[in-house]
């Protein structure tokens, strides 16, 4: 059994030093790189001390998934194959979680929701499996483009959800995603979202880690669960469910089981605030307008914020950094001066200003939307029109087909 | 701060885990008694008295104690049997200390009594129709153990203790962290230095606390 604590110091057998991961994250020098989203993603993998990698193709992230093929051939990860289809792909990651591994893949819009089935099932066996969603359209007609629907549909398997807004979250999302969700009281599966094509497909300048400093391993003998014994719960439940009795007792353990797995999100928040620096990130809270959003719609709110600032209209920014857990405390703090709420989204029925209605009091502050789908950009300008519409100032720009 | 605390029971039906009601695990060097965080010292004092209150005080040994797959297992084991015989030293007639290994997770058929059993994932977990009127669990596996203690308290008034070696448990009355042979045997001295001054509850059922 390894002391991750006795590793730290000592090289692997690519030479990379296994580094105290608040060092490596907040004190080592980082090095100005231009890359895509996906070569990011290759990059945070090269420094994860991966075990395993299970990749199927679906554009999103193919290339990342390729990309880390590379690094398999390079020797920095443990395995690597191509699974059946996505549902294969998460049922062989549960497999190499069970038998303690620490396991990363990729998927996208439909293949998620093939997949979905697992997701629970990881949560309720405490599997700390990686996930990147690089979201996508999920519906039919057939859409490649970005599309945040799917993350809705994760919201409520148990795991740990989190949403980039850029490439440099990603990279250091990944790298502290890993360090949350091992944790032994939350031992989660962690689904790392961004927003399809706007964070994978385009360059951005990210401040990388040095390369030749890698995480400590994972330790599987910190889990809450026993390793993979096929006579023991949850794998022999699996097999064996409790559907198959009927006793109060019986049923009161499954509940409990589920109660568990949320409590473990719970737990999550603690440590995911001391990684990311909180739970969500504010500009302006004072404000009578806020702009509260997640991934690359974080983004175009604050240029909106800008565009606004220039007509003398004061407005603040909430970045919801994690999903789950929820920052419900967080954003009913940063929210508490608004008079008007807005919730900028890349998707049609605005999971995310739902969420916020149900936290917040006085709901009716909230207005859903702008919102863009289907692989739709989302101009600044579309927020700051449907800022000023509701306030009854004339809007600043026209935008083609919106009826202006 | 929640204002949810983490008491015997019966609590409910199917009671919250109590990290949903807002109970926080306590932090290195720090426990927790009823959910609020405490210092070690005062917890080892507090566990100390609950054993020796108690008619029927229990160990519940799991596989990672019971086990010797590690160096620090065995230690740890030795520890546990080391704190069992102390118990056993310092009560008085009428009480019984009990120690009951849980060796295993393996669910238990064709079926299991709920009167009797509290959960199917621990064959050997027992309260004996709530004669066991408190316990401590050392070497569970956490989610195990979170389940087993949230149940107790829903359906008994069993005072739960948790030597936990990695973060503590919200759902036991009363919990340490990252146990060592150091803390098992910490414990041990502190029942000895409370023997005769606790008062034993000899009798077992108890209406129980509630929130």
């Amino acid at each position: 059994m390894a002391d991750i604590h006795s590793v730290i110091g000592t090289k692997n057998k690519k030479g990379q030093t296994y580094t105290d991961t608040w060092k490596m994250m907040n004190e080592a020098p980082r090095t100005p790189s231009f890359y895509t989203g996906s070569e990011v993603i290759k990059e945070a993998v090269r420094r994860a001390s991966c075990d395993v990698m299970i990749a199927y193709p679906i554009t999103p992230q193919s290339e990342a998934a390729a990309l880390i093929g590379e690094l398999f051939a390079e020797g920095y990860i443990g395995d690597y194959f191509r699974g059946e289809s996505e549902f294969a792909v998460m049922s062989q990651c549960a497999g190499a979680a069970f038998g303690g591994a620490r396991v990363f893949t990729t998927t996208a819009g439909p293949g998620t929701m093939r997949a979905m089935e697992n997701f629970p099932m990881w949560s309720g066996a405490r599997l700390p499996i990686q996930m990147i969603v690089t979201c996508r359209g999920i519906n039919s007609p057939l859409s490649i483009q970005p599309d945040t629907l799917e993350i809705a549909y994760l919201l409520n398997t148990g795991m740990l959800v989190w949403h980039a807004e850029t490439a440099q979250d990603f990279f250091d999302w990944i790298l502290k995603g890993y360090m949350v969700s091992e944790e032994p009281d939350v031992h989660l599966p962690l689904a790392l979202c961004c927003d399809g094509f706007f964070v994978t497909h385009t360059k951005d300048v990210v401040n990388l880690t040095p390369a030749d400093m890698c995480l400590p391993p994972y330790d599987p003998y910190r889990s809450p669960v026993p390793c993979m014994d096929m006579e023991c719960p949850p794998v022999r439940m699996m097999r064996d469910p409790f559907v198959m009795k009927s006793n109060y007792i019986s049923y009161a353990t499954h509940a409990s089981w589920q109660q568990e797995v949320w409590a473990a999100v719970e737990r999550s928040r603690k440590h995911s605030i001391h990684w990311l620096n909180g739970l969500i990130d504010t500009e302006n809270t004072d404000a009578d307008i806020m702009i509260v959003a997640s991934g690359t719609a974080v983004s175009q709110g604050r240029e909106a914020i800008r565009l606004l600032e220039d007509e003398g209209v004061r407005c603040g920014l909430v970045k919801v950094k994690t999903l789950r857990p929820w920052p419900e405390e967080e954003i009913r703090e940063a929210t508490k001066n608004a008079k008007h709420i807005f919730v900028p989204e890349f998707n049609v029925t605005g999971w995310l200003a739902k969420e916020i209605k149900a936290t917040i009091p006085n709901h009716e502050r909230v207005h859903a939307g702008p919102h863009v789908c289907g692989g739709m950009t989302m101009p600044p300008e579309i927020i700051v029109n449907e800022i000023k519409t509701t306030l009854g100032l004339k809007k600043s720009f026209v935008m083609a087909g919106r009826g202006s | 701060m929640s204002q949810y605390r983490v008491l015997p029971g019966p609590e409910h039906f199917l009671p919250p885990a109590a990290a949903s009601m807002g109970i926080q695990l306590p932090n290195p060097g720090e426990a927790h008694i009823n959910g609020v965080i405490v210092s070690e010292d005062k917890a080892y004092e507090e566990a100390a008295k609950q054993f020796l209150m108690a008619k029927v005080p229990t160990i519940f040994p799991g596989p990672l104690v019971l086990w010797a797959w590690n160096e620090k297992a065995a230690k740890k084991a030795t520890a546990v049997r080391h704190l069992y015989n102390t118990l056993k030293e310092c009560v008085q007639p009428g009480q019984t200390p009990m120690l009951i290994p849980m060796p295993d997770y393996r669910p238990k058929y064709p079926k299991i009594n709920p009167e009797v059993e509290i959960n199917p994932n621990h064959p050997n977990l027992t309260i004996w129709h709530n004669k066991i009127d408190c316990c401590m669990f050392i070497g569970v596996h956490c989610h195990q153990a979170n389940l087993s203690l949230k149940i107790i308290r829903g359906g008994t008034s069993c005072y739960t203790i948790a030597m936990c070696a990695q973060a503590g448990h919200e759902d036991a009355m009363l919990s340490f962290r990252d146990a060592s042979v150091e803390k098992i045997m910490k414990l041990a001295e502190w029942v000895k230095k409370l023997k005769g001054t606790v008062q034993p509850r000899l009798t077992s059922a108890k209406s129980g606390a509630s929130n």
